[in-house]
């Protein structure tokens, strides 16, 4: 079956959910029309999964729009696509979205009307980050999703919710805004190059431009700041924290199951394929930043009391991994890192949950205030142990597959200082460990210390639901993982392709474009009084069309020799 | 001069200066008609009409060759368009605004809705002026008119200092401003900007005269847009002013000063090389952002923090200007548009959230603590303003950003425009804060007298904010508004001088 411009509906569904939640009335209303947007996106974007042919995941599918913004006399486009790469995250996106909506249903008493809407309007700039093949595209839905975090954890957050929901909109602003000028730079020196001299932000055409090593260097790490601070890597992680445990719960499963992925998503989508060179370059810092990461997120959540604050900073440990699989530039590693994004979000999500259903029966989120509350909450703690065992990568269960992959990945990798810092990542899975079953006695099982944890509501249908999907999901992708790593395969592989053959070609010194035509003779001054009919023809101004866009184009370059 | 064919092309002048002329037509009906009916009500009925008129028929010529009108005084179609109604839609939605507001603090006087229009005239003579004198006249014509609005409200004497400060420094500025007219006159021998410009490629060098003469001349300028380090009389002005008449102080007649530097720029002195005045351009664009942003943080009153925060608007619209190419100057027209939206409606938001009796010169923005679930149409109007302001997408303020940072990017500037992000970054706290005081804040922590009022909006109030804020909305998305600007400027023009 198949349903046009599929990608764009996907995308704009919840937007036209988040208007329908503003005319609506009535808290139930709003609530139905949330979940019913979320759910139907969902399932339209299961569609995306049947359709998705595997041979050609390296290539741009279900590919939709190709009109201009902005301007016509530049190449930027609205552009949405999904390969390999984005599939996943994409479909990770739409399945929280129900899930967030639910886990919120009874927990968001004040203002609901602005609520959902807010987590549509997010829901349609998450989405859309994953499909963008246009660079500016990609940084307004980027950007976009600021804006309702913004208000998420700043309106329905903790006690120091202000503090920490400016902190957060500033410290990632403060980043992109940087990635901005580099994307202006990019765009414009590959539109001198491949483009005619016309700026172009579209992305298989900047594919196709080698920038030049020197201008590599900065470049990279204006967009690299960018997706760092969100990802967020140490040190620029201390955003996360606060961001976490301020925000509602439904805002942090968002934030760790989908925001943080936007950050490592464009590390692989744009810092790698861009900037080849410095990407290598820069492999070693990165992956020691990432150890660091992966090791500082697990001392300091062993030392957290507060649960929230403990899976806060076990996001910090476990992206890690993520972008240490991404920069050992092995095939191994880097489909270990796709999935691994896949995992954190399942399993971080889920917690989040858990978590967050303790603390609406308790109202408080300290460890020691639980203790043995196994035999109250059967059902809550067997779904915890297993999301905490697939967290700490135990056989059988997702996380095992991604971390596996990665650790042996990047151990295999061609930098030799990659396998010191794998062999100093792989305690960090001991430590996950330690802080995770930690946690899981504290909490669930020894004692009942206090007398109110004694009796407590398990698991309602309604939050079975939310938990369930995320838990089959960690299950069979744990037993199956081969029909989700065969769709990313063949574009990671594409991927790491495309590296080797840019970093052979790329110049070492940006070419001397030639310089604005001047015109030798002085030219007649602009007019004086000219006829009335005289409509727009004015002379220099060319209006450039924008070439038709092939519907699903393979991302293959020409080898330049 | 040869005045034969003056019959001829009388009616080609009054089509090319239609707006100019309707402006001026309905400010002295204003006045005459206050004089028969003192106050009557109809007055704003009848400046707005002209702005309505102005901007229907400006539309209709925006994608007109560019011409001139009035033996070269002053320009039209095309880019003059674009510039007026610019200048238009800010005096439209300052009188609307100002309906209400003026009932409110008793000053609703018929004069008042005459010198808007006379300030609007003013103000578009000077942002299509095609000679030197033309922007002298256009510019004294605003500016007299917006001295007296400063000081309209004469029971309060922060409107008085308003009103003299802005007097006393304007008409300094002025001073050099003529001063620097007479030397360019003195230097090129015309007051006409395409003769400047070919008198520079006949005589192929630039005298000491030319050199103190455009210093001067730029200082008036720089003044009139609020750059540092001629910015010091803005926030006291803009606190004590007015708020419609603020929020046009900070829009109408600041797009058009940048306009007719604009136009001196491309008309008068693109054939030169740029490279001349583009560092000094450059350095005050840096401080300009710096500057403002750094002192926005600080300041308690929004009225005095979206002064500070125009002042660095205007060193992002210079940053466009550095660039010296067609380009930044399509970029800056762009810009002055999405600001003058943003501007207005975030000016027009604070007007009707007034509660001090003081035009809001006392009121801090803690005071509105939660007034976002109150009034919840404002509230996300202004949502809409900062966030523009701040230059997020999908709002304006982003492509607006774009469309001045990437011509400086072009130009060789990535140094400037990094500066400017990151003092856009900086601006980020302050935008925000007005945002977590409305919706983050609980309505117990707001004032007393806050908590006490009833904020009644007008629906004519209403319905100019929430335009302004759906505009901003979708304004990026069509490419016409951005690609108008991109054919009136040619790019052959630049630097042929040797």
């Amino acid at each position: 079956m198949q349903i046009p411009d599929l990608l764009s509906v996907v995308i704009f569904l919840p937007l036209a959910g988040a208007v329908l939640t503003m005319l609506a009335r009535g808290d139930q209303a709003i609530r139905v029309i949330a979940l019913v947007t979320m759910t139907a996106t969902f399932v339209l974007s299961l569609f995306l999964w049947i359709g998705f042919s595997v041979e050609d995941a390296a290539s741009l599918q279900f590919v939709s729009g190709g009109f201009s913004l902005i301007s016509e006399a530049v190449d930027i486009k609205y552009l949405v696509g999904v390969d390999g790469i984005s599939l996943l995250l994409v479909l990770l996106t739409t399945l929280l979205g129900p899930i967030v909506v639910l886990s919120s249903w009874n927990y968001i008493t004040q203002h609901r009307k602005g609520y959902y809407s807010l987590l549509l309007i997010l829901q349609t700039g998450m989405t859309g980050v994953f499909c963008a093949f246009d660079v500016v595209l990609f940084y307004i839905f980027f950007e976009l999703t600021l804006i309702p975090m913004y208000f998420l954890i700043g309106i329905w957050g903790g006690e120091e919710r202000i503090y920490a929901a400016v902190k957060f909109v500033l410290y990632t602003m403060a980043g992109s805004l940087l990635m901005l000028v580099a994307i202006l730079y990019l765009g414009h020196v590959a539109g001198q190059a491949v483009n005619g001299g016309v700026f172009t932000a579209d992305y298989a055409k900047l594919l196709e431009f080698n920038v030049p090593i020197s201008t590599q260097a900065w470049l990279f790490v204006l967009f690299a700041l960018a997706f760092a601070i969100k990802v967020p890597m140490f040190p620029f992680h201390t955003w996360l924290p606060d961001a976490h445990v301020q925000a509602p719960t439904g805002g942090s499963v968002i934030l760790a199951g989908v925001l943080l992925k936007m950050g490592t998503y464009g590390l692989v989508r744009f810092c790698l394929p861009f900037f080849p060179n410095a990407a290598a370059d820069h492999a070693v810092l990165f992956g020691t930043l990432a150890v660091v990461g992966i090791i500082y997120g697990a001392l300091v959540s062993r030392a957290q009391p507060d649960a929230k604050k403990l899976v806060a900073y076990s996001s910090v440990s476990h992206l890690g991994f993520v972008v240490l699989g991404i920069f050992a530039f092995t095939l191994t590693s880097l489909q270990g890192a796709m999935i691994q994004m896949v995992n954190h979000g399942l399993s971080t999500s889920a917690l989040f949950l858990l978590v967050g259903m303790l603390y609406e029966r308790r109202h408080t989120r300290a460890m020691a205030d639980y203790g043995g509350i196994a035999r109250s909450v059967p059902l809550l703690t067997f779904f915890m142990v297993l999301t905490v065992l697939a967290s700490a990568g135990l056989p059988g269960l997702n996380g095992f597959v991604g971390e596996f992959l990665i650790l042996a990945g990047s151990f295999g990798s061609s930098t030799p200082a990659m396998a010191v810092l794998t062999a100093i990542a792989t305690t960090g899975v001991i430590l996950a460990a330690v802080y995770l079953l930690w946690m899981l006695s504290r909490m669930f099982f020894g004692p009942v210390r206090r007398e109110e944890n004694r009796v407590m509501p398990d698991l309602n249908r309604r939050e079975l639901a939310t938990v369930v999907p995320l838990v089959v999901l960690m299950i069979l992708m744990g037993v199956v993982p081969q029909p989700f790593l065969a769709r990313s395969e063949p574009a990671t592989a594409r991927l790491l392709e495309l590296i080797d053959e840019k970093q052979a070609a790329a110049p070492a010194v940006p070419t001397p474009v030639s310089p604005k035509k001047r015109p030798t003779s002085p030219e007649p001054l602009p007019e004086g009084a000219q006829p009335l009919e005289a409509k727009a023809a004015i002379p220099g101004y060319k209006a450039q069309p924008v070439r038709a866009i092939k519907h699903s184009f393979v991302l293959q370059m020409q080898d330049p020799r | 001069m040869d005045i034969s064919g003056a019959y001829d092309s009388i009616l080609y002048d009054i089509a090319g200066g239609f707006s100019l002329l309707v402006l001026l037509l309905a400010g002295i009906v204003c006045i005459v008609w206050d004089i028969f009916e003192n106050d009557e009500p109809v007055l704003p009925f009848v400046a707005a009409m002209a702005c309505v008129v102005g901007i229907v028929w400006e539309v209709r010529n925006l994608d007109a060759g560019s011409s001139t009108v009035f033996y070269d005084s002053i320009r039209a179609y095309g880019l003059a368009s674009y510039i007026n109604i610019t200048i238009l839609l800010s005096a439209l939605a300052t009188v609307i605004l100002s309906v209400p507001y003026l009932k409110r603090i008793k000053h609703g006087y018929g004069e008042v809705y005459a010198l808007i229009v006379f300030a609007t005239a003013g103000a578009v003579m000077m942002g299509t002026a095609n000679s030197l004198v033309t922007v002298f006249v256009g510019l004294e014509t605003m500016s007299i008119s917006l001295y007296i609005l400063a000081g309209l409200v004469r029971r309060d004497e922060g409107g008085i200092e308003s009103a003299l400060k802005y007097f006393l420094l304007g008409a300094f500025s002025t001073g050099f401003f003529l001063y620097g007219i007479a030397l360019l006159y003195g230097a090129t021998g015309t007051m006409y900007l395409p003769e400047m410009a070919s008198g520079f490629i006949e005589r192929g060098e630039l005298t000491l005269l030319f050199w103190a003469g455009i210093a001067l001349f730029f200082v008036g300028f720089l003044f009139k847009v609020s750059a540092v380090p001629f910015h010091m009389w803005t926030p006291d002005v803009y606190q004590g002013a007015p708020t419609p008449l603020t929020g046009y102080m900070s829009t109408a007649s600041k797009a058009a000063a940048f306009a007719a530097l604009v136009l001196v720029l491309y008309y008068g002195l693109a054939p030169m090389p740029v490279a001349a005045w583009q560092t000094a351009l450059a350095v005050v664009a840096l401080v300009t952002m710096v500057l403002g942003n750094l002192l926005a943080l600080v300041q308690n009153n929004a009225k005095r923090m979206l002064a500070y925060s125009s002042i660095a608007h205007a060193g992002y619209v210079l940053v466009a200007l550095t660039a010296g190419t067609s380009q930044g100057y399509a970029g800056a027209v762009y810009y002055l548009l999405i600001y003058s939206l943003m501007n207005i409606g975030a000016f027009g938001v604070m007007a009707l959230l007034e509660w001090d009796d003081k035009e809001g010169r006392l009121q801090t923005i803690d005071s509105l603590a939660g007034i976002g679930f109150r009034k919840p149409l404002l509230g996300v109007a202004m949502g809409v303003f900062m966030f523009s302001l701040i230059g997020f997408p999908p709002f304006g303020g982003f492509f607006g950003k774009v469309a001045v940072f990437a011509p400086a990017i072009e130009a060789g500037y990535t140094w400037l425009a990094i500066a400017g992000v990151l003092a856009s970054a900086l601006s980020g706290y302050y935008y925000l804060r007005v945002l977590y005081v409305f919706w983050m804040r609980t309505e117990e922590q707001a004032d007393p007298a806050v908590r006490a009022r009833a904020f009644p909006v007008s629906f004519s109030s209403a319905a100019v904010v929430v335009t302004c804020a759906l505009v901003l909305l979708v304004i990026g998305f069509i490419p016409y508004v951005r690609d108008l600007t991109q054919i009136y400027f040619d790019a052959s023009v630049f630097a042929t001088m040797p």
